[in-house]
């Protein structure tokens, strides 16, 4: 009876242990946004609390500047073309690995997926080599391609989880049909793996939109984002202009996390 | 039926020739078309991603300045023993032309930078003889080229023109593994102060062992609270999680810049509570880096081990703890084996994204905390050393294939889920 009074007893501090300590990582995980956030309306450039007051002032800067507006449009435009490519080309590989007859899968799978693995650097070091005899170096297409392709494993891994539970029945069905192989595809296919199309060119977007060191090293000025934008500025003298930019960043973030759990749901609906 | 009516005599004959025969071709062209879909992605990653990539790995091996800036000095050196005697004069007075006409060409400020690489003042030697050709006596190269320089006497100096002369080389390679080939034609440690990059390889591996090790210490707890809450309350917190993750890497590292400076945040939070008595450094440091790092790559390790942890039935610990095993022996025996691929997918994903990390670490961290991505980006940017950024990828890139390899046959790639 002691023993498991006391098993009972260690069991529950154990479990209270956990709490307490979770809490603590979690509140490590979130405090550097909730702290860093209210600086951006500090009306004194000092980055420390308490505030001297509270202005949008900096808000203003960014959309004043002609650079930090070319930033945030190129962004989009860079992400949104990079993000079509690369949903399409993943999207069409993810179906042809998911077929049970796909060939030398071993061998394909982990190309399709390098680019998420291989060190971001060698990325880039690699494409200014090859990019630069093509005069594709300071250009948009250039910085479009090579964000198309690290985009594209995570099209092509969310894709596959979602074909997991389709059921290749449907598609011969509509084939016996009399479908098309196109329409079966538009009209059977495609609806269902819809969800983890749109949750992979979230990611692909969320790549390109938050990607640094490729744009360091092939983006010339012309073609600066809003991270390299913000890079420029941390290095040089960092200002609350760069906070208010985190500011707006962590909004869209937010859009994009509630996107894909919106995403989510209908991921999980039809199954269960 | 008119189309049943076309295909079906084919079909019909492949089946009375060998029917094993036709669901062999049935199946080859099944695979083809499967195979099909994935070739627009295989074409486009070749010419964005893999040829780039194996084009800067080739470099690690190339060297073709040195050969196209001095063709007839190359050739003659070929044949050319090496020390301790010096090359015949013949090589003497060709050097002195192929100098000259590299000059004129433009060839020979690259040649001069490739050798740079092997030698520190090897540019200044070569720049210095040629402005200094014209003006010589008239004598024979041979005892004129040691006068404007008397590196040109020792055979030393030929040695290594003769080995940066060559269209192959492994130097670069053994560079990057603080190596040199010797005089003897052995492969001896550089000097001391040039040996840094088996220290950086070695920093790089330990700063990513560290985090790997803090992430799964500090994540493996809030991944089974997380999959042992109930619904609502575990969704309500797995936005502490998910909305870091989908935070911009520089926002959060940016966040963690303005926290650590010395005035900043968190050292008068310290220096307020009494817990210090002044400012601690807490950037431009490993703590940085490894503050940073954490941060940004903790909330894959929970996400991957929350996955696993959240399909995996109590029922079995439960049966333990009553058939009499002590809760923490129940833990540790029965449900963390049940844990491994989350455990594997997690350590893998932190790790090998930490090896190749490069903006944390070159925002938060120090002097003497550059991480290999950063010498890659250096020796390209800076030093223009083409050669030794390639070798030093390809290290990196065989360490990244080895861990992926053993996650793939520990884990299985299959199990790579995103949100």
């Amino acid at each position: 009876m002691s023993v498991d009074t006391t098993t009972v007893l260690t069991e529950r501090l154990a479990r209270r242990g956990v709490r307490i300590f979770s809490a603590a990582v979690l509140i490590f995980l979130v405090a550097p946004v909730l702290i860093v956030i209210p600086l951006s309306f500090n009306q004194s450039t000092y980055f420390s609390y308490p505030m001297t007051g509270a202005t949008l002032g900096w808000y203003e800067t960014i959309f004043s500047s002609a650079e930090w507006r070319a930033a945030i449009v190129n962004s989009f435009v860079i992400g949104l073309s990079a993000t079509a490519i690369a949903t399409v080309l993943g999207t069409l590989a993810a179906i042809g690995i998911s077929r049970p007859s796909f060939p030398f899968r071993g061998l394909i799978v982990p190309i399709l997926i390098a680019p998420m693995i291989i060190p971001i650097v060698i990325v880039a070091v690699s494409l200014y080599l090859v990019f630069a005899p093509l005069q594709l170096i300071n250009t948009h297409l250039g910085v479009v391609l090579a964000h198309a392709a690290l985009g594209t494993p995570f099209v092509v891994i969310t894709v596959t989880a979602r074909l997991m539970a389709f059921d290749n029945n449907l598609s011969r069905a509509a084939a016996g049909l009399g479908a098309s192989p196109w329409t079966s595809f538009r009209r059977v296919m495609l609806p269902q793996i819809l969800p983890g199309v749109a949750t992979g060119s979230i990611f692909a977007f969320a790549t390109s939109f938050d990607e640094v060191v490729v744009i360091l090293f092939i983006g010339g000025t012309e073609q600066r984002t809003i991270p390299r934008q913000m890079w420029a500025g941390i290095r040089d003298q960092i200002n609350p202009t760069i906070l208010a930019m985190a500011g707006l960043l962590t909004i869209f973030a937010i859009v994009l996390f509630l996107a894909i759990g919106w995403l989510q749901g209908r991921n999980s609906a039809p199954s269960r | 039926m008119s189309a049943m009516e076309l295909t079906s005599p084919g079909r019909a004959r492949s089946r009375t020739v060998d029917p094993r025969a036709g669901y062999r071709a049935a199946r080859r062209r099944e695979a083809l078309r499967a195979f099909l879909l994935a070739v627009p992605l295989l074409v486009f990653l070749s010419a964005t991603f893999i040829y780039p990539i194996g084009k800067l790995l080739l470099m690690s091996v190339q060297s073709e300045e040195v050969v196209n800036a001095v063709p007839g000095t190359a050739a003659l050196l070929a044949g050319w023993p090496g020390p301790p005697e010096l090359p015949s004069p013949q090589t003497f007075e060709t050097l002195a032309a192929d100098l000259q006409k590299a000059q004129q060409e433009g060839s020979l400020a690259a040649a001069a930078r490739r050798l740079n690489n092997y030698e520190p003042g090897f540019r200044t030697l070569l720049l210095k003889t040629v402005r200094q050709l014209p003006s010589t006596s008239g004598r024979p190269y041979s005892e004129e080229l040691p006068k404007i320089d008397k590196r040109w006497g020792e055979a030393e100096t030929w040695r290594l023109l003769k080995r940066a002369a060559t269209r192959y080389t492994p130097d670069f390679l053994l560079t990057a593994m603080d190596r040199k080939v010797g005089p003897s034609q052995t492969i001896v440690p550089v000097e001391p102060s040039q040996a840094i990059y088996v220290d950086a390889f070695i920093r790089t591996f330990s700063i990513s062992a560290s985090v790997t090790l803090i992430c799964l210490i500090l994540g493996y707890p809030v991944a089974w609270l997380l999959a042992n809450l109930p619904a609502r309350q575990s969704n309500l917190l797995m936005i502490f999680v998910i909305v870091p993750f989908w935070t911009s890497l520089l926002v959060r590292t940016t966040a963690w810049y303005v926290l650590l400076q010395p005035n900043g945040v968190v050292n008068s939070l310290l220096v307020g509570s009494g817990l210090t008595s002044g400012p601690i450094a807490l950037m431009f440091n490993r703590t940085g880096v490894l503050i940073g790092m954490t941060h940004v790559l903790l909330p894959f390790m929970i996400l991957a081990n929350y996955a696993v942890m959240r399909g995996i039935p109590p029922v079995y610990q439960r049966a333990a703890v009553s058939l009499g095993a002590h809760p923490a022996l129940a833990f540790l025996r029965v449900y963390v084996p049940q844990t491994m691929p989350g455990i594997g997918t997690g350590t893998f994903l932190v790790f090998v994204l930490a090896l190749g990390y490069y903006i944390t670490p070159a925002l938060l961290g120090g002097a003497g905390d550059e991480m290999i991505s950063q010498i890659v980006a250096l020796q390209m940017d800076r030093q223009l050393n083409w050669g030794l950024a390639g070798a030093l990828s390809v290290y990196l890139v065989i360490f990244t294939l080895a861990v992926y390899v053993v996650f793939n046959k520990l884990v299985g790639v299959d199990r790579l889920r995103l949100g």
